[in-house]
């Protein structure tokens, strides 16, 4: 066996770090921006290690302001460089919501295809840490809205490790969002992994009597909500979408026209969310293929709590799955 | 249980469509029974209050077992005369059907209501053409699920159960056509009579009428044959009614059994009513709606007890000459054969002409040769003047 293709253990941390030094090796013209990315390592640890691998005009620290830095990023896309800008959370990338959508995704509309935005952003997403309100929510479903861009959610080491340099040969803005409570999550990956595509969903688990449908940060309690489930004698299948925008929807409607009954489980609010739009391409697509309603299990419709008891509370949690489920499946108490 | 025909000794009350407080009137239809010729319509023959139901669905019952009571308008609820002196009880009878009792009020909710069932599960209860109300639901709030349909034994069962029964109905059925037709041949004195009847004046009549209108409105001769028939029978009573007790007893009306053969095999001759009191029309669509539900399996005891007459027409299959066996207690039967082309000699000159055969058979009880001959005679007249018909 080569050393290549030997397995070696890894971090979700550590493959986004060797997605970014593979980018930085492979196209001078890629280079790495954000808050604390350089002299700090990276809030998230992260970038630790880059600016002394590739000195500050690759990885460059910006001041506390996201409007500007992920501005500056479409302008360096625009001028022809392969931008990898890091917003800490997703959060705070609302204050860069007007370059996001008002330009990163709108000008190759505007200016009739002549400019195009070959950007990639990065930001954490998601609760479980105790960060509070202002850190912890979810809103990778919202940018899934906008016309123009891609949303990526890489939720295994491959994804984290592959999705990057994909990214990157898009030409159009692709937004990447990596769950904060995945950072240190360890496994093995091939020694030779590398980029993958991102067009299509992944069946994570194959099953037959009810489709667990995810993404991201919720993959992993969905999987340990569909072995409780095998114990219960309910066989589930669990897709990650891997992907928001644009939503393998075929992927969806084959598993769903297999089991006949869904679950969508996300991390986002209920209302107005990827989960909804999911439920409806279901209902659109399989309507009569269902042998059940589609459920959710959704975060509690309030600011995510500081409190770990309630943040717990908040968050779809392996239980909360398991009883969606049975309820589907037609089963009580 | 009516007699719905002349040797059913049974029948099997598959579900009532009143309930006790019910009102209803003179032909109205209060029930289905299953007979050896399939489910018929049970019409009741006097209007009043339904008082007591007595038989359930399922129930076999003997011909003149009592199924249900009513009560005529003003007759009181317990059959006891009403005292002149107590005001009598009697419900007001113009009053609406009593309110069903409390516990009454959720099964007739759960019998209109559409079943719950999962689009799925919906889906394929059509493809295979099972009646979701047959189905019991075990998913949340019992809901019929995908399960429910597939895995329940009802499709393969049923249908197995269906076929069998549909075995046993034709045996049932080949049984009693056997039984009348033995009977008939054992008492009825038959005598038989042909004559070929010239169509061509009918046929070219009927071609012009037809022009004028859609297809799906248009007259077919067997239309014209049927009410030439009636027609005739206006002036031959003793061909329309039925031997009984050693006597000829005339018929209501002019009610012409129509034989139709059944395509699971068997044959059935329900009635259309006073035929000779509707047009060509209303003919054309009785026809039509009789042999429809003939097949499947929807007649009314009406039509199956007071046929007056048979017309049987085996045309179609190309015979030209047809003898039947009258179905008893009735006394005659008309049997038409093929519409053909054959050389006609008419003033001395051979031409093409459209013919039919028409053969009688007649109860030699209740009429003679001579005045059959006569009853063909008069069909055939009928048949020259077909715009008179």
């Amino acid at each position: 066996m080569s050393a290549k293709s030997a397995k070696m253990r890894t971090t979700y941390r550590e493959a986004i770090r060797a997605a970014i030094r593979e980018a930085l090796l492979r196209d001078e013209r890629v280079f790495l921006m954000g808050e604390d990315v350089g002299r700090y390592g990276g809030c998230f640890a992260v970038s630790k290690g880059l600016l002394a691998e590739f000195g500050s005009e690759r990885i460059r620290d910006t001041p506390l302001s996201e409007s500007a830095f992920v501005g500056a990023g479409i302008g360096a896309a625009l001028g022809g460089m392969r931008p990898i800008v890091e917003i800490m959370t997703v959060n705070f990338s609302l204050l860069a919501l007007d370059q996001i959508l008002n330009n990163a995704a709108t000008i190759l509309h505007m200016s009739g295809g002549l400019f195009n935005i070959p950007l990639v952003i990065r930001m954490t997403t998601g609760g479980g840490r105790q960060l509070g309100a202002q850190h912890s929510h979810s809103l990778e479903g919202w940018y899934a809205h906008i016309p123009g861009i891609k949303v990526l959610t890489p939720a295994t080491l491959e994804d984290a490790r592959g999705m990057l340099w994909t990214a990157l040969e898009d030409p159009d803005p692709v937004l990447i969002f990596e769950h904060g409570s995945l950072y240190n999550m360890e496994g093995e990956i091939g020694g030779d992994a590398g980029a993958v595509e991102i067009s299509q969903a992944a069946l994570r688990r194959p099953g037959s009597g009810v489709s667990l449908i995810t993404y991201g940060g919720t993959l992993g309690k969905t999987l340990q909500a569909a072995e409780v489930l095998e114990a219960d004698g309910i066989s589930a299948e669990v897709i990650d979408l891997r992907t928001l925008r644009p939503l393998d929807t075929r992927t969806i409607i084959d598993s769903v026209t297999k089991t006949h009954r869904a679950v969508i489980i996300d991390e986002g609010w209920r209302s107005g969310s990827i989960s909804a739009e999911i439920t409806a391409r279901i209902v659109e697509n399989a309507f009569y293929e269902l042998d059940a309603p589609v459920a959710r299990v959704c975060s509690a419709e309030v600011p995510m709590p500081y409190a770990k008891h309630l943040e717990e509370a908040a968050l779809p949690q392996v239980t909360a799955i398991v009883a969606a489920a049975r309820q589907v499946m037609g089963r009580h108490g | 249980m009516p007699s719905l025909g002349a040797d059913m000794e049974a029948g099997t009350l598959v579900e009532w469509r009143i309930r006790p407080g019910d009102g209803v009137k003179r032909g109205d239809i209060v029930a289905l029974v299953e007979t050896e010729k399939g489910v018929i319509e049970v019409e009741i023959f006097a209007s009043g209050i339904v008082d007591s139901i007595l038989a359930s669905p399922g129930e076999k019952v003997p011909v003149g077992t009592v199924l249900a009571t009513i009560r005529v308008e003003g007759e009181p609820a317990e059959a006891a005369a009403p005292s002149e002196k107590k005001p009598p009880e009697v419900p007001k009878p113009a009053a609406p059907a009593p309110e069903a009792p409390a516990w009454i009020a959720p099964i007739r909710e759960a019998r209109t209501a559409r079943p719950l069932a999962s689009p799925v599960a919906r889906r394929r209860a059509e493809e295979s053409g099972l009646d979701l109300s047959s189905v019991t639901g075990t998913g949340e709030g019992g809901i019929i699920t995908l399960a429910d349909v597939e895995g329940a034994p009802s499709r393969i069962e049923e249908k197995a159960k269906r076929s069998l029964a549909t075995a046993d109905q034709l045996t049932a059925m080949r049984r009693a056509i056997a039984a009348a037709m033995t009977r008939s041949k054992r008492e009825i004195p038959h005598y038989y009579l042909a004559t070929p009847i010239g169509m061509s004046r009918a046929v070219a009549w009927l071609r012009e009428v037809n022009l004028g209108r859609p297809v799906t409105n248009r007259l077919l001769y067997s239309v014209l044959i049927l009410r030439a028939v009636a027609l005739a029978l206006r002036d031959f009573p003793e061909m329309n009614g039925f031997w009984l007790d050693g006597a000829f007893k005339p018929g209501s009306g002019i009610h012409v059994g129509i034989a139709i053969s059944l395509r699971q095999g068997g044959l059935v001759a329900p009635a259309i009513h006073d035929v000779d009191k509707k047009d060509l029309e209303e003919l054309m669509r009785s026809i039509l709606d009789l042999v429809n539900r003939a097949r499947t399996g929807m007649l009314r005891s009406s039509e199956l007890s007071d046929a007056t007459i048979t017309v049987s027409n085996l045309g179609e299959q190309g015979v030209e000459t047809i003898f039947g066996i009258i179905y008893p207690p009735q006394v005659a039967l008309v049997a038409f054969g093929a519409l053909t082309e054959q050389p006609w000699a008419e003033n001395g000159m051979v031409g093409a002409r459209s013919v039919i055969m028409a053969g009688l058979s007649a109860d030699h009880r209740a009429s003679d040769g001579h005045r059959g001959g006569r009853f063909l005679s008069a069909i055939d007249r009928l048949l020259q003047e077909p715009e008179k018909l």
